[in-house]
This record gives structure tokens, C-alpha cells and sequence, in this order.
């Protein structure tokens, strides 16, 4: 085993094609756009406006996580949109016009939203269905019963105070910011200390010191960096932390449970998987679940932070940017390659360029041709890195 | 001992097989030879329990077992290598090695108990892989053979089928492969490889088995046999030296 080849080597036993160029690109990309847009308009860069991207981030970037569920197994969901809309539908006619207790409201919309999900994937997996189709069959269809749910009224107000509406106006003070974030970051370098010595133990080879300092170091500084511009204005948001939560939660899931080798499995090869034993209708069943309720948890914090639902829910550019966060942040179309960290990376490029275009006031046509441009950049980088290798 | 008995196979109006008998012993490599469309698939399949004979049986160590799916034969320790390997290629080699048995605690991978074993695993059978964590898509091509022959053992099986195990490889990479191959005999284990290639086939097989048609079309104890007694038996013509059924060694 060479040096370089144990430089290389993440923390993470597994290493998917993309992992070589790692989300530098990415992470260099936000650089030059905050670069650029801060020079361009000093409010860019803020504590304010910084914090206005935490919020604007957390509902499609929430639904971006349940597209990745999808496009790991090679396959789409267009319906994801649509969903989060009827969800927050769902959601908010139960708690104010049924009066409903809000926790039971998001999970009836929630619950809700699952079905949905195994009924896309039963389409998929039992019919045959492309999931193109099926998908966008959703995405006209659960649109269509929003509307009809909606009535013609078509916009709903959630109550100022209750909790539907705290949901996204709740700010986490620097006295729990900080603790959360030291705690965080002993967790990991714990894990990380245990693993190395058990895996000296089992004879295998481990990453370097140095290489462990820097990122933790890194993921020190980062937390570090968020908890100190977020609390200079208002806070850590609420919307914030369940999104960041949800995308570690699920990176932990895909990373180190059965469940999670064998969505990779599935979306690498399915009639290996299927060889293999692995139930390959029941993975494809509950990614397509875990796509909608996350589409449905997404529209649920979009409700939140608009303190309505109507029309509009869910709709215009909400499924394309999550498609679009879900690919920039690294995530293969073709399946079996990404984490559910590009999520979070992908939308905090979207909104960011979104969030300075408007600070510009530039017109949104010049901003569908930039994320578009910042689409294509994003793919091309991949494209070019993983040349050379096979697939 | 695994062993087919007068098995019998038909699709409609083809009859694949017409009681084929076969015995595959431990520490000994068979080879399975013969011409497109003779019946090797088929005898590969049944013995990996993909397809149920309409006649015949399948007996293990005398006794007749049934083999009604693939997970039939996993269970009763038959391990079988397709050619097109089925490896999930975004996944690492150990990944792989362990795909659809992965070592849990629950639902937890045990990724350190898993690479432990892989490593050893490998070496035991002197498969060198300078990074067992890249994706198998990195792989040469005797490398992902060894990878997937390797995972056949990952179930401690007593019988190995390896279909096609050098087709699609160089010269150095199939030296490779027949050498691995040697080792899974030196294991103990019963080994089948089907061919195509009759010098691989000379190289590592203690035995040959000749089907034509769907029939035992001769058998030969690879040390005592000539290539043209082989390649006779195979395309039914005669051979310089003795008709098949004389060259063999008789069904021992």
C-alpha cells in the first residue's frame, strides 16, 4: 500500500468514484460566489443576509435529500414538488380547519406522503413503470389534488402563534449553539480516535494523523464559522438544524447500516443485488417512501417559513432546484454514487446564487441562465475528474 | 461428493440435456468442455439450482438434495462464479466480497471485521489488490474475476462452478486466474470450470468431461488424455488416437 494511497483515504471505509475529487469543487464554487457577490453588493455577506440563506435553504434543501434517495438507484423523482405541496396541504387543513393538535397534523401529512411514495414505487416495481413516468404522473397529479384540496380560496394561513409557525421562528441562542457544536465535534473525534485504534487492532492499515487533525479541524472550524456570523444576527434557525440533521442522519444510514450498503448495491448493479439475496423491490419500495416523506417534510418548512400554503406550493422551480442541489452537490444520476451531504452542499450553491441575484435585483431570467451555467460547470467538473475511469 | 444423475432437460421440442451424469469430488478441478448449444449451460444451472431437471437427480454425498433455487444450493455449500460476475462495480472490494451477507451488529455494518476478513481472505488465496477500498469499476478485469471467485468462498462452500473463469482475459491475467484456481483445488474444495479453451482446460483440470448434444460424450483423466482424443470427443469426429469411449478412463 502506498503513502499516497493512505493519504487519500477518507475516514469512511467506503470510497465511491467521486470521493477522489471530494466536494472541493464544490467548496471552491461557493468561494468564488461569495467572492464575487459580496463584492458586488456589500449586504451579501452579512450576518442578516447570511442568515436569511440558512432559512431559504432548509425546505428545498430538505426535499433535495429525499431526491437523492431516488437518484442513488439510478432513478427520478419529478412527482418530490408536487408532494411537499400536498403535504403542506394536507398538513395545514387538518391543524386549522379541523383544529387538529399540529404534531398529529405534520404526522397524518407525513404518513400521508409515505403512501404516496409506495405507491409510485409499487408502479415502479410491480407495473413496471418507468419511474419518469410514474413520477411525472405525480408531479401532475398530487399538484392537481392540492389545487382541488385547496378550493377556491387557494391559500390558507397557519396562526402566527402556534407552532406550525414557530417552527421556522425559532432561533438557537449562542449558550446552546456552542455546546451543541463542542459536543459535535468530541463525538466525532471520539468515533474517530475508536476506529483508528480498533482498526490498528485488527492489523488493517489507518489514516494518517495528519490527515485526521485537518478534518476535524476543518469540521471544527466550519461549525465554528456558521455558529458565529448565525449568531451575530438572530441565531442559529431552527430550519436550519432539521435540515442539517435530517442530512446527517441519513449520510449515517447510507454510510454504515445494511439498509444503506445496499441502496449502493441496487443503484450499482440490481441484477447483482438481486444475486446477492438483497430484496431489490423492497429497497426501490422504501427509497421511493423516503423520497416523498422527506419531499413531505420539506413542503411542511416551507409552509412554516411562508405561514401559508397555496397555490403556489411546492411548485414553479421547487422540484428543479432539488434536482439541480442534488446533482452540483456530486450525487450520480446514473445511481449508486453520492452522499446525502449534497444536499446540503448543492443547495447552499443554488441559494446563494439565487439569494445574491436578488440582492442585485437582476431579472430571474438572468438567474435561470446562471444556475443553469452553475449546473452545467458543476456536472462538467465531474465528468472531467472521473475521466479515465471506467463508468 | 456432488454428484448429477441421468439428468434430463427439455425447453419444448429442444432437449438440452438427455441424462447427463456427472461427479464432482473434492480437491479435484473438473472441466466441463464441449461445443456451443452441447449442454453446459444448462448443467450449470441446474447444479446452481436456476433450473429443476424434468428427469434425473442431483445427489450430495449420495443422497438426493433438492435444488429448487439458487438459494437451494448456497445452502448446501454450491458456490457458483457466472461470467458476467455480477459485482456491483461503485462498490469497494470488500463491499463486494460480502454483498447480501455483510457481517452487522443489527443493522450495523461491521466494516473493520468485514475488511479484516477480506484481507485474509485474499491472501489466502494470493490475490493481490494493491487498494482493497477502491471501487471495483478501477479493477483490471483478473482482478474483478479474483474478486468475484473469491467471493464464492466468502460462504465456505464445499463445491465451486466457475462458468467461463478466463474468457474475457490477457494472457498474464489468465496465468492469474488458472493459478487461483489450482488454490481453490489445494483448498479441498470440488471445482467445476466450464471452457471453451482447451489449453486453460489442460492447464488446470484433473479431469475433463465432454458433453455433445446434451449427452456424456467421453471423459478423461486430463493427465492421460491427448488434445485431439479431446477435441474429437467434443465435435463427434474420430480421433487419431482411439474413439472416445475407449480413451477415457470410463466414469470412475
Amino acid at each position: 500500500m502506498s503513502t499516497l494511497a493512505l493519504l487519500r483515504r477518507p475516514l469512511h471505509p467506503r470510497r465511491t468514484g467521486r470521493a477522489d475529487v471530494g466536494a472541493w469543487p464544490v467548496v471552491a464554487g461557493l468561494v468564488v460566489i461569495a467572492a464575487v457577490f459580496g463584492s458586488l453588493n456589500d449586504r451579501f455577506l452579512s450576518a442578516e443576509n447570511l442568515t436569511n440563506l440558512a432559512m431559504q435553504m432548509a425546505a428545498t434543501g430538505t426535499i433535495a435529500l429525499g431526491v437523492i434517495m431516488v437518484m442513488l438507484l439510478g432513478e427520478i423523482d419529478l412527482s418530490a414538488g408536487s408532494v411537499s405541496g400536498l403535504s403542506a396541504t394536507i398538513m395545514t387543513i387538518l391543524a386549522v380547519h379541523r383544529g387538529w393538535p399540529p404534531l398529529a397534523a405534520i404526522a397524518v401529512a407525513l404518513a400521508g406522503a409515505a403512501l404516496i411514495g409506495l405507491v409510485h414505487g409499487w408502479m415502479f416495481t410491480r407495473l413496471g413503470m418507468p419511474s419518469f413516468v410514474v413520477t411525472l404522473a405525480g408531479l401532475i397529479g398530487w399538484q392537481g389534488l392540492m389545487l382541488y384540496l385547496l378550493g377556491s380560496g387557494g391559500t390558507i394561513n397557519l396562526p402566527f402563534d402556534g407552532l406550525l409557525a414557530k417552527l421556522s421562528d425559532t432561533w438557537l441562542s449562542p449558550g446552546v449553539a456552542w455546546p451543541a457544536v463542542v459536543l459535535i465535534v468530541a463525538v466525532r473525534t471520539a468515533y474517530a480516535l475508536v476506529n483508528r485504534r480498533l482498526r490498528r487492532a485488527a492489523g488493517l492499515p489507518v489514516a494518517s494523523v495528519a490527515g485526521l487533525a485537518l478534518r476535524l479541524g476543518g469540521l471544527a472550524l466550519a461549525l465554528a464559522a456558521v455558529v458565529t456570523v448565525l449568531s451575530a444576527d438572530r441565531g442559529v434557525p431552527l430550519l436550519l438544524v432539521i435540515f442539517a440533521a435530517l442530512a446527517v442522519v441519513l449520510d449515517l444510514v447510507l454510510q454504515h447500516t445494511v439498509f444503506g450498503r445496499h441502496m449502493y448495491a441496487v443503484g450499482g448493479n440490481a441484477e447483482a443485488a438481486r444475486r446477492a439475496g438483497i430484496n431489490v423491490t423492497r429497497i426501490r419500495m422504501i427509497a421511493f417512501a423516503l423520497a416523498s416523506v422527506l419531499a413531505a417534510a420539506g413542503g411542511i418548512l416551507a409552509a412554516s417559513r411562508l405561514v401559508a400554503v397555496n397555490q403556489s406550493s411546492g411548485g414553479s422551480d421547487t422540484l428543479l432546484m432539488a434536482i439541480a442541489a442534488a446533482v452540483i452537490g456530486g450525487t450520480s444520476l446514473f445511481g449508486g454514487r453520492g452522499r446525502a451531504y449534497a444536499a446540503l452542499l448543492g443547495i447552499l450553491v443554488i441559494q446563494a446564487i439565487t439569494n445574491g441575484m436578488l440582492l442585485l435585483n437582476v431579472n430571474s431570467s438572468v438567474r435561470y441562465m446562471v444556475t443553469a451555467a452553475v449546473l452545467a460547470v458543476a456536472v462538467a467538473v465531474d465528468s472531467l475528474a472521473r475521466r479515465g475511469q471506467p463508468r | 461428493m456432488l454428484s448429477a444423475r441421468s439428468v434430463t432437460k427439455r425447453y419444448g421440442a429442444v432437449q438440452a440435456l438427455g441424462g447427463v451424469s456427472l461427479d464432482l469430488r473434492p480437491g479435484e478441478v473438473v472441466a466441463l468442455v464441449g461445443d456451443n448449444g452441447a449442454g453446459k449451460s444448462t448443467l450449470v444451472k441446474v447444479l446452481s439450482g436456476v433450473v429443476t431437471p424434468d428427469e434425473g437427480a442431483v445427489e450430495q454425498d449420495g443422497r438426493p438434495v433438492r435444488l429448487s433455487s439458487p438459494h437451494d444450493a448456497r445452502r448446501l455449500g454450491i458456490a457458483t462464479v457466472h461470467q458476467d460476475l455480477a459485482l456491483c462495480e461503485n462498490l469497494d472490494v470488500v463491499a463486494n466480497l460480502f454483498l447480501g451477507d455483510e457481517r452487522r451488529r443489527w443493522s450495523v455494518l461491521r466494516p473493520i471485521r468485514m475488511e479484516r476478513a477480506a484481507r485474509d481472505l485474499l491472501a489466502s488465496l494470493d490475490v493481490r489488490i494493491p487498494d482493497i477500498r477502491v471501487p471495483v469499476a478501477m479493477l483490471s478485469g483478473g482482478q474483478r474475476q479474483s474478486v468475484a471467485i473469491a467471493r464464492a468462498l466468502v460462504g465456505e462452500p464445499k463445491v465451486v462452478i466457475l462458468d467461463e473463469p478466463t474468457a474475457a482475459l490477457g494472457v498474464e491475467q489468465t496465468a492469474q486466474v488458472l493459478q487461483l484456481i489450482r488454490r481453490l483445488r489445494d483448498r479441498g474444495l470440488a471445482v467445476m470450470v466450464i471452457s471453451h479453451n482447451l489449453a486453460d482446460v489442460r492447464a488446470t483440470s484433473d479431469r475433463i468431461v465432454v458433453l455433445r448434444l446434451g449427452r456424456n460424450a467421453g471423459e478423461f483423466r486430463t493427465a492421460d488424455s491427448t488434445p485431439e482424443a479431446v477435441v474429437a470427443a467434443i465435435t463427434g469426429g474420430v480421433a487419431l488416437a482411439g474413439s472416445p469411449g475407449s480413451t477415457g478412463e470410463g466414469k470412475a
